[in-house]
């Protein structure tokens, strides 16, 4: 038998997805490492799947996770472009100079 | 302790130091290698889980390659990060408030009074079969569709990503097939006529 209750994994992914958010909070400049806090919170969504997947002897949860990890490498892939086409244009990825929108 | 509970909690605070690493280094190249930590950490705790095939899939797709075009973007763009930390001693209090607070509401909520071993059971040990052959044999028969549509969602991806960073250059020698399927001998080959030349060069 597992040692380890369903709230701790519960309270660690919370915690992770906190530290994400603090994370957009302190660093709402730099686009790179906002892309890298909104790939943490997509981690920490991931582990409550996959714990609640294991604590209710579901095999949905996982298959879940396979999607979300689908969709979450697509998402990096375009915004990452989307950055390097961002810097290419402007020379910066500051967000506080982002601030013109020509049509 | 057990040592599944050891492990649970060497991995927890490994990830938290990461994570928290991640969103306060200076450097964006080390948040990207703190983040390849952070994955790496997270895909053992799958692994604890009995969730191995989605560990090894989280070491092979974020670690092997959406880690490495992290780091790839981070590298190529000349980025200058001393500007983009002035905000951060000043957001640095209310980003800690709100985190904080957040993160006291979900463990109110999610302590072991709601989610302990009463409502839960801990589960068996040992997991009958292979967690890949278990979810190989859901994702083709239960869930086919949204599996094709995961792949429509991929090639879109890469579409979208190749569609934004391509850039015609000017003054690239590139084949023009229609050029080159039309020519004709008379734009290649020009018959001249001249006097016929002897072996020590003067004219006969």
């Amino acid at each position: 038998m597992s040692m380890i209750p369903l709230s701790y994994w519960l309270i660690l992914a919370a915690i992770l997805f906190c530290i994400s958010v603090a994370g957009i909070f302190i660093n709402r400049k730099n686009l790179i490492i906002l892309l890298m806090a909104i790939e943490l919170m997509l981690l920490s969504v991931n582990m409550n799947f996959i714990a609640f997947s294991r604590y209710l002897d579901d095999m949905a949860g996982q298959v879940f996770v396979f999607f979300i990890l689908t969709v979450a490498a697509a998402e990096a892939a375009i915004g990452l472009a989307i950055l390097v086409v961002v810097f290419r244009n402007r020379r910066t990825i500051n967000v506080a100079e982002l601030d013109t929108m020509r049509g | 302790m057990n040592y599944e509970l050891i492990l649970f909690f060497a991995l927890s605070t490994l990830l938290v130091l990461a994570a928290g690493a991640v969103v306060t280094v200076r450097n964006p190249v080390h948040a990207a290698m703190c983040l390849v930590l952070t994955f790496f950490t997270s895909a053992m705790l799958w692994i604890l889980l009995r969730a191995e095939f989605l560990g090894i899939t989280l070491i092979l797709v974020y670690v092997g390659a959406v880690m490495v075009l992290f780091l790839f973007v981070v590298m190529m763009l000349d980025i200058n990060v001393a500007p983009m930390r002035e905000g951060f001693a000043r957001y640095l209090p209310v980003g800690i408030v709100v985190a904080v607070i957040m993160a006291a509401q979900m463990v109110a909520v999610l302590g072991s009074r709601h989610f302990g071993f009463d409502n839960f059971a801990a589960p068996a040990a040992v997991v009958e079969g292979s967690n890949t052959e278990a979810l190989g044999r859901l994702l083709y028969t239960e869930y086919v569709y949204p599996f094709e549509i995961a792949g429509v969602i991929l090639l879109v991806a890469i579409v979208a990503a190749i569609a934004l960073t391509h850039r015609r250059r000017e003054g690239l020698k590139t084949q023009d097939i229609n050029k080159q399927t039309q020519v004709r001998k008379g734009d290649r080959l020009r018959v001249i006529k001249m006097a016929s030349e002897s072996k020590d060069g003067h004219g006969a």
